[in-house]
């Protein structure tokens, strides 16, 4: 493998750890701890919205986000015959 | 059928399955013992990276903690499920390219010194005792309440089991095992909530039925703020802690999972760097199904509990009330004379003390459950204490043959003398644990809090540094740990132990408590590595290669202890 390519393949993943850890942050410490009082005044049936972050929602999107970490990567592999 | 003898005949039915199942996969080579050949499959190691991490605490515990604390219990919730996303980013995919057994190992290699390598064996051993003996207590105390025999026994029980097949079996026997494991818990855990959110909700999906509405067309979470505020006890969807607490113990519990050895070293068990990002991914859904359930198990155990025994006659209580008062876990005073059962926020007026740890054991009691689904929660009870057990066994030994003996006191060890070292440690380590299962040190629950936070402080800061930056060198990175670990001691002992002058609550440095300390621990540690690697020497240019290297995915060779 190039030099270059090297380069370019790390950059690539570490543009998809940044994005990926921002929305990490935002469901968990923004939406389940910061904004929590701001979001509980909405409602979606029962759960008021902040609480809902913090005890189910962050968790279901924690799993989404590391699937889409695999598709990502599985790709950029691909491109760049890193597939052993 | 009785209960005593629907739990007997769980429970051995799924010894017997763990114990034929460390028969056929007895380790032969160190590489079985320490990563069971490096050839498990992703959807293995998710399910038994799953039955690993989730321990006598997740299983037994967590729910009975988020019941009494509302909002406040989501520290666990998000802290113990969020420090996947950091393990499958930042750490598994590298650890698993860099290809050893061990932790330690890496930090030993990464930053080519015995002194880096000798403070990371010290923290996983710190590490994983402190946990291991949480373990031993949770199958004394399922033993005891369930098949009446004492709790020592039960320990020693338990003792034998985990020894035949980690001793056996090594890392090889443990992940299947754990994958068998994970499957008795989370059906244990799932059926007795299924059967609940019906009853209480109608909906048949614990996740939705916790939002739902009862009989009356009450939402089932303003019901039981409603019964909260009678009682006086804070909302239970506000909680009240301090805001910054709750996000720094967050933080800390996070970091702390994608620190703790036992869980890392599952990924060295794959066989390539795509599948150690996709099984982490796998464990993270497996763990997420126990960890979304919890919180409604939570709000209906809370509520049926408020509902079944305030303002009732004592004399009239269900016979699980007894039962519980003989194990101490459960206590009534009436301090007013009238009979009746008065639970309040209020101490002086409290009349009725409920263990925390009761309330997932008890709840499918309380429910009114068939006795078979209180036998097996039971039986999930102990295949979550066992399988976490099992797993810190494993890094416990593999710290004492492999990073002690084969890497520092004697090189020259032959393969067949390191394994033999390998399963004695292990004994060793089986024997100590269960001295601290039958002897609980009363800081067991005190100490839970330092293993994340030390695991945080310590092992964290050093494999991401050592993975993202080259420069960082072995004085940064040692220094970094040293006085992570050390800021981490001394905030813990100072207001656990009362040592150093001691302190309340109100001396906490910006009002945060120890269990959110690790978080500072860690951003030391990271500032001090940072600063100290600036002023010394740059690593030597092999080691730097490595580091190109492990970004890399191709090429990975089979995890090796050359």
């Amino acid at each position: 493998m190039k030099k270059s390519d090297q380069k370019k393949y790390w950059k690539t993943n570490l543009k998809y750890v940044a994005i990926l850890l921002s929305i990490w942050f935002v469901v968990s410490y923004g939406f389940g701890i910061v904004f929590v009082d701001e979001l509980n005044s909405i409602r979606i049936g029962g759960f008021k919205l902040g609480f809902w972050f913090a005890q189910q929602g962050s968790i279901y999107v924690f799993t989404i986000l590391i699937f889409v970490y695999v598709r990502l990567m599985n790709k950029l592999d691909a491109k760049y015959n890193l597939e052993s | 059928m009785d209960l005593q003898i629907w739990t007997w005949v769980l429970v051995g039915i799924t010894f017997s399955l763990y114990i034929g199942i460390a028969i056929w996969s007895r380790a032969g080579s160190t590489k079985e013992f320490y990563v069971a050949g490096g050839g498990v499959s992703p959807l293995a190691n998710g399910l038994a990276t799953a039955a690993d991490w989730m321990s006598a605490a997740s299983f037994i515990s967590m729910a009975g903690i988020i019941s009494f604390n509302g909002y406040d219990g989501s520290v666990y919730l998000m802290g113990w499920t969020g420090g996947y996303v950091l393990l499958a980013l930042l750490l598994a995919p590298y650890l698993r390219k860099f290809g050893k057994f061990t932790v330690p190992d890496f930090i030993g290699d990464r930053y080519y010194s015995n002194v880096a390598r000798s403070v990371a064996v010290f923290c996983a051993l710190i590490v994983s005792f402190t946990y291991v003996a949480g373990q031993m207590r949770g199958v004394g105390l399922v033993f005891s309440r369930f098949l009446e025999v004492n709790i020592n026994t039960g320990v020693i029980i338990g003792m034998v089991i985990v020894l035949f097949y980690a001793v056996l079996g090594g890392m090889k026997g443990i992940t299947y095992t754990q994958v068998a494991q994970y499957c008795v818990l989370i059906f244990a855990f799932m059926v007795p909530a299924i059967f609940i959110s019906i009853q209480m909700t109608g909906n048949p999906i614990p996740q939705i039925g916790f939002g739902g509405q009862d009989v009356n067309g009450v939402y089932l979470l303003d019901k039981l703020d409603g019964l909260h505020r009678d009682l006086g006890f804070a909302e239970y969807t506000s909680g009240s802690k301090s805001k910054l607490d709750v996000f720094f113990i967050t933080a800390a519990l996070m970091v702390g999972t994608a620190g703790l050895p036992h869980v890392i070293v599952r990924f060295f068990t794959v066989k390539k760097v795509s599948d150690a990002r996709k099984s982490a991914g796998w464990a993270l859904l497996f763990i997420m199904i126990l960890y979304t359930t919890a919180p409604a198990i939570a709000v209906f155990s809370r509520t049926n509990m408020i509902e079944t025994v305030n303002n009732k006659e004592y004399k009239n209580m269900p016979s699980w009330f007894s039962t519980w008062e003989e194990t101490g876990l459960l206590s009534f005073n009436d301090i007013n004379n009238d009979g009746k059962i008065q639970y309040l926020a209020d101490p002086s007026k409290n009349e009725l003390i409920v263990d925390k740890d009761i309330m997932v054991l008890a709840n499918p009691e309380i429910a009114g459950l068939p006795n078979w689904v209180i036998a097996l929660v039971a039986a999930g009870g102990l295949a979550a204490a066992l399988s976490t057990a099992a797993g810190l066994l494993l890094v416990i030994s593999a710290s004492v043959s492999h990073d002690l003996i084969k890497k520092m006191i004697k090189p020259d060890i032959s393969e067949k003398g390191e394994l033999v070292a390998a399963r004695l440690s292990a004994v060793v380590a089986v024997c100590v644990a269960g001295y601290f299962g039958i002897n609980p040190p009363d800081f067991v629950a005190a100490t839970v809090a330092l293993a994340f936070g030390l695991a945080a402080a310590s092992f964290f800061p050093a494999i991401i540094l050592g993975i993202f930056t080259k420069k960082m060198n072995k004085e940064g990175a040692i220094s970094g740990m040293v006085v992570g670990v050390l800021a981490m001691l001394f905030y813990m002992l100072k207001f656990k132990f009362n040592w150093f002058g001691g302190g309340t609550k109100e001396d906490w440095w910006l009002g945060i408590s120890p269990e959110g300390f690790g978080t500072v621990a860690m951003i030391i540690n990271f500032i001090v590595s940072i600063i100290i690697s600036k002023f010394t020497p740059d690593p030597p240019l092999e080691v730097q290669e490595i580091v190109t290297n492990i970004r890399i995915p191709s090429g990975v060779g089979e995890a090796t202890h050359s």
